[in-house]
């Protein structure tokens, strides 16, 4: 149990390493480096700045030293909390990511949620009543779920409430709370909001889980212990759910670990059409006016956030799984 | 075979109910048949069953057509743009005229609203425009070095972009129809390349892991752990953002192509290390290595065809997210650039929800988008079970 | 035979058929046997011959697409009434309640007989509080004396382990712990010894004995392994491709086999007294495909002593050649 936890820890700081690197890269690939461009908008908005203050800025953040001594600057920098200026703002990306990364983590969890709570039923009917009609069409929903990728059916949710609701079904909040400090109203407001949210961005993952569930149920029905129970007397519903589904459930845990990843990947490009509050506008607009320290940082964020999802579920299936629990592969 | 058999060849291939039931059945020439069929051939014959995965292959080989012979499909230069046929709507071809089969079209005529300062357009019944087949229309090279210039269809003496709209038209006036001939083109392509090079990329590191085994395949399988628990959209937005934008239409497409092939490997390389580790055990290999084979030998002649079929099924179910990867990308405006048309950069225009509410045939090219990926998935998926004849 | 006694498990003429797309596999085609009280019925027979699937007949488990389409099994309950099993619907009440308690199966494969994520102790509870009606606390006092009884040690410890955790030989164990929390009055064992190595497999037979000699309890054994069927039966039955060929007292199987197919089998087992070097005896041919089964008699492709012209187009009957032993062969007039 112990060589497991440990296992899952270190991954799981290779991977946030493999993350701030990968980061760092992204700050680092355009032409120029960071203080020409904060010097190009400085300038543009009527500031000058000096050229000592320059060489200030640049010995500051490495930038005269080798590219290995400026990425452990950085991350030096980033221990201390500070992730830089966002340029086109001019004010600290961490202002300026506020509660968006909050909020992407809202939203994810629910497309989760919606996910597994649509995923699981349905998986576990299409297994159990193979090759019935209910399972044809819960496959052929799936298929299509898979075939429509997330910003499409934004699209299309969008224009089908727009053109036949005439209601703007984007947005976490509506018109008048967006700007309102955090109160319980606006969190019922954000309730109300989230299921069309997490239904866009979490069919895609449903129609896989759906697949998984049921491929892993079938797997499982076919094996003897299905047999013994029934043989014991048990009630079929209670055959079912306790045996099969119960173990067809840890692989089944173990895909939130690439869930996670999926949907805050998808979470990127759907809060851009429905226009959400997530990260995701807003890493866009800073990848397009190449302002690079907060997309950098987004990136980490958003990669860290993933990490700690992920060991969560290792966590989590460790808590379900005892022949993981107890060392056994 | 002469005579009926009773016994298909498929059937003696579906797995016994009980595990109890005898694999092997008296002489038959089914048996004999199975016997002597090549790998290729029982593949075929189980894919064969599999209806969705059928009709997804038509479809695909259709959809692949239109990418060749797209010059002939598209009647107007997709890049002819006017700003007098701004946002027209789709027009329907009527296809009788006084009882007698003779295609045509309404003309339309468009005029600013003094008011609203929008184009309105009117269909004008009285002029009737006929459309024909293989008409002649722009000039193009067709597979790049055959010159042409007969279209599949057209209209007679006058251009084509200046009447016939069959979906419509974009904001700048362009058609519609030719334009998305041309996005399946490029959208097709970059899908097919980049799955390319996610499978050398596959190949080789799902190779040497599987192969090798020990301390490289740790790794290679942490690597690829690492990978796949980092939410890639961002990171490739990342890349995609970073490249410069004085880069011309080929090279960003070159690196569009790189960028979403390092999306795809690692699926790939799953596979291929998985389809390793358990033919080094196999006998064959064994013997092939007792008789002296070298490694490249071993791995090109003896392995790599043993598990070709899985591969194949393995790049097909990659293909549709590599699609889907070009589409968003492009669609948020970090894939292809325009003049360059791809599905993605057609889906740009229908961004604006306004602007879709107005011109609904924006969306047109979603359509083929979920086709093609809805096809690849059947077609993957037939395939896959269609790759362990024996199992 | 054993006209005295009433049968506790009588089945007549069972058929179990498994409708695929391909064609129809008649795994179980016409079976007939009784099972007494107190005694060990070995069913013995080639793999694929119907076995396992007779018994999860009898219990009404047969998997999807299976289905038992002709004949009639009938148990004598506790309480002394009839009971036609195949009437019963497979999840009503009724035939959920012989389950465990009239009848117990044993497996053949203990290791995956149980769930990997649930406890030894968890699985034997659960079905004692089903069909007992007693409290958590009783059903366990009652789960660890049954794991006791059946030899395992430190039972209080091994009731709360995983099936992964025992060794072969306790796994198999607790499987006939849990085959016999309800106390049936029937134990059908499905190859229980074949996951086994052979000093194990002596070791579980010697428990099923002791067990019925305590309990009572009729055994219904499935094996192809001949030497367990003349270690533990008082009846045999020898199956072919879904029918029974040859019953009778294990005496009679033994000594005068009747049935072409069942001096086959006994020629093939070695002997210490076979001369060295010289080929064991086997039965040429193999099985036919279930969806290509032989006209007539099912075994006349692989018979030595085939009638042409008979076996291979009329289909023999059961023919009594002693007071208690019956063959299905054309060799024997009636």
């Amino acid at each position: 149990m112990i060589a497991y936890i440990v296992r899952r820890l270190i991954l799981a700081l290779l991977t946030t390493w493999a993350i701030t690197v990968l980061s760092f890269i992204i700050i680092q690939l355009p032409p120029g480096d960071y203080v020409t461009s904060y010097i190009a908008s400085m300038s543009a908005s009527g500031v000058g700045v000096t050229e000592a203050e320059a060489q200030a800025l640049r010995i500051q953040y490495g930038l005269d030293q080798p590219i290995y001594i400026q990425y452990l600057k950085w991350m030096g920098l980033i221990a201390q909390g500070n992730f830089g200026m966002a340029i086109e703002w001019g004010r600290p990306v961490l202002d300026v990511i506020g509660d968006r990364l909050t909020l992407t983590v809202v939203i994810s969890v629910a497309a989760i949620v919606f996910t597994w709570a649509l995923a699981l039923p349905i998986g576990i009917y299409s297994a159990v009543k193979r090759y019935s009609i209910g399972d044809y069409i819960a496959t052929f929903i799936g298929f299509i779920g898979l075939a429509i990728p997330g910003f499409m059916l934004a699209l299309i949710v969008m224009y089908v409430g727009f053109k036949y609701f005439n209601a703007n079904v984007g947005g976490l909040f509506s018109a008048e709370m967006a700007d309102a400090p955090w109160s319980w109203a606006k969190f019922v407001d954000m309730l109300k909001h989230l299921p069309i949210v997490a239904i866009v961005l979490g069919i895609g993952g449903t129609a896989q889980m759906i697949r998984i569930m049921r491929s892993n149920l079938l797997d499982e029905l076919r094996k003897p212990y299905v047999m013994t129970a029934r043989a014991r007397g048990l009630p079929e519903t209670r055959v079912i759910l306790k045996y099969p589904v119960r173990v067809a459930l840890n692989p089944f845990i173990s895909t939130l670990g690439y869930l996670f990843p999926y949907v805050v990947s998808g979470s990127i490009i759907v809060s851009m059409v429905l226009s959400l509050p997530t990260v995701g506008p807003l890493l866009l607009k800073a990848l397009i006016a190449q302002d690079l320290f907060l997309a950098g940082t987004i990136v980490l964020m958003l990669g860290v956030m993933t990490v700690i999802g992920t060991f969560i579920s290792d966590l989590l299936l460790m808590w379900v799984d005892p022949r993981i629990r107890l060392g056994k592969q | 075979m002469k005579e009926t058999t009773p016994i298909n060849p498929e059937s003696t291939m579906a797995s016994s109910p009980t595990e109890t039931l005898p694999e092997e059945f008296a002489t038959s020439r089914a048996e004999e048949q199975i016997a002597i069929a090549t790998q290729w051939q029982l593949m075929w014959w189980r894919f064969r069953k599999h209806k969705l995965a059928m009709a997804g292959s038509i479809i695909l080989i259709l959809f692949y057509i239109v990418a060749l012979t797209v010059d002939f499909l598209a009647y107007a230069n997709p890049y002819t743009s006017e700003a007098q046929r701004s946002l027209m709507r789709p027009q329907a071809i009527h296809w009788f005229d006084n009882g007698k089969l003779s295609p045509h079209v309404y003309g339309v005529t468009g005029a600013r609203d003094p008011k609203t300062f929008k184009r309105v357009y009117v269909t004008d019944l009285e002029t009737k425009i006929s459309v024909r087949l293989f008409a002649k229309g722009f000039e193009y090279k067709w597979l790049g070095f055959i010159p042409c210039n007969i279209h599949l269809i057209g209209v007679e003496d006058t251009r084509a972009e200046e009447t016939l709209f069959v979906l419509g038209t974009d904001v700048q006036g362009r058609d519609l129809w030719s334009r998305l001939m041309y996005g399946t083109q490029t959208s097709l392509f970059i899908g097919l390349a980049s799955v390319v090079l996610s499978l050398i990329l596959g190949v080789a590191l799902g190779g040497i892991s599987g192969y090798y085994g020990g301390i490289i395949d740790t790794i290679i399988q942490r690597i690829i752990e690492i990978l796949r628990s980092i939410p890639t959209i961002p990171l490739w937005l990342g890349l995609a953002a970073a490249l410069p934008g004085t880069w011309s239409v080929q090279q960003v497409y070159l690196a569009i192509t790189l960028i979403i092939s390092l999306l795809g490997w690692t699926e790939l390389a799953r596979v291929v290390r998985g389809r390793f580790l358990s033919l080094r055990q196999e006998d064959f290999v064994m013997a092939a290595r007792l008789a002296g084979c070298g490694q490249m030998r071993i791995i090109f002649r003896h392995m790599v065809p043993s598990f070709m079929s899985h591969i194949i099924a393995a790049m097909t179910l990659a293909l549709p997210a590599m699609i889907i990867s070009e589409t968003s990308l492009s669609f948020l405006g970090l894939g292809l650039r325009p003049p360059a048309i791809s599905w993605g950069v057609l889906l740009q225009d229908a961004q604006n929800i306004q602007a879709l509410a107005i011109s609904p045939w924006l969306l047109i090219p979603s359509i083929p988008v979920i086709i093609a990926v809805l096809a690849f998935n059947f077609v993957g998926d037939g395939l896959r079970d269609a790759a362990d004849p024996y199992g | 035979m054993h006209s005295e006694h009433k049968p506790l498990l009588s089945v007549r003429n069972l058929k179990t058929y498994f409708f695929q797309d391909e064609g129809t596999v008649k795994a179980v085609d016409g079976a007939t046997f009784d099972v007494y009280p107190g005694k060990t019925l070995g069913v013995v027979g080639e793999s694929g011959c119907g076995k396992s699937v007779t018994a999860q007949s009898i219990l009404r488990i047969v998997d999807q697409p299976g289905r038992i389409v002709e004949g009639e099994i009938v148990l004598c309950c506790a309480k002394g009434t009839d009971v036609e099993l195949t009437k019963l619907h497979p999840n009503s009440k009724e035939i959920r309640a012989i389950r465990g308690t009239e009848i117990g199966l044993v497996f053949q494969e203990p290791m995956t007989s149980f769930s990997p994520v649930h406890t030894v102790g968890n699985q034997i509870i659960e079905a004692i509080r089903l069909h007992c009606g007693i409290s958590e606390r009783e059903a366990r006092a009652k789960a660890i004396e049954t794991l006791r009884q059946v030899g395992i040690p430190k039972p209080e410890r091994r009731i709360d382990e995983y099936a992964f955790e025992l060794s072969g030989g306790l796994r198999q164990r607790a499987m006939i712990a849990v085959a016999l929390s309800c106390d049936p009055r029937l134990l059908i064992a499905d190859e229980p010894t074949t996951a086994l190595d052979v000093t194990t497999q002596a070791q579980i037979l010697d428990l099923l004995r002791r067990m019925q000699e305590q309990r009572g309890m009729a055994i219904m054994l499935i094996t192809h392994n001949l030497g367990v069927i003349a270690e533990m039966a008082d009846d045999v039955v020898v199956m072919y491709l879904g029918r029974v060929v040859e019953q009778g007292p294990v005496d009679a199987i033994f000594h005068s086999p009747k049935h072409p197919y069942t001096k086959a089998l006994l020629r093939s087992i070695p002997s210490i007294e076979s001369t060295p070097r010289v080929e064991l005896p086997t039965i040429s041919g193999s099985i036919p495909h279930p969806y290509n089964r032989p006209s007539g008699c099912p075994f006349f492709p692989r018979c030595p002593e085939c009638i042409p012209g008979t076996c291979d187009t009329a289909e023999p009957t059961p023919i009594a050649v002693s007071e208690e032993q019956s063959v299905s062969c054309f060799l024997y007039p009636s």
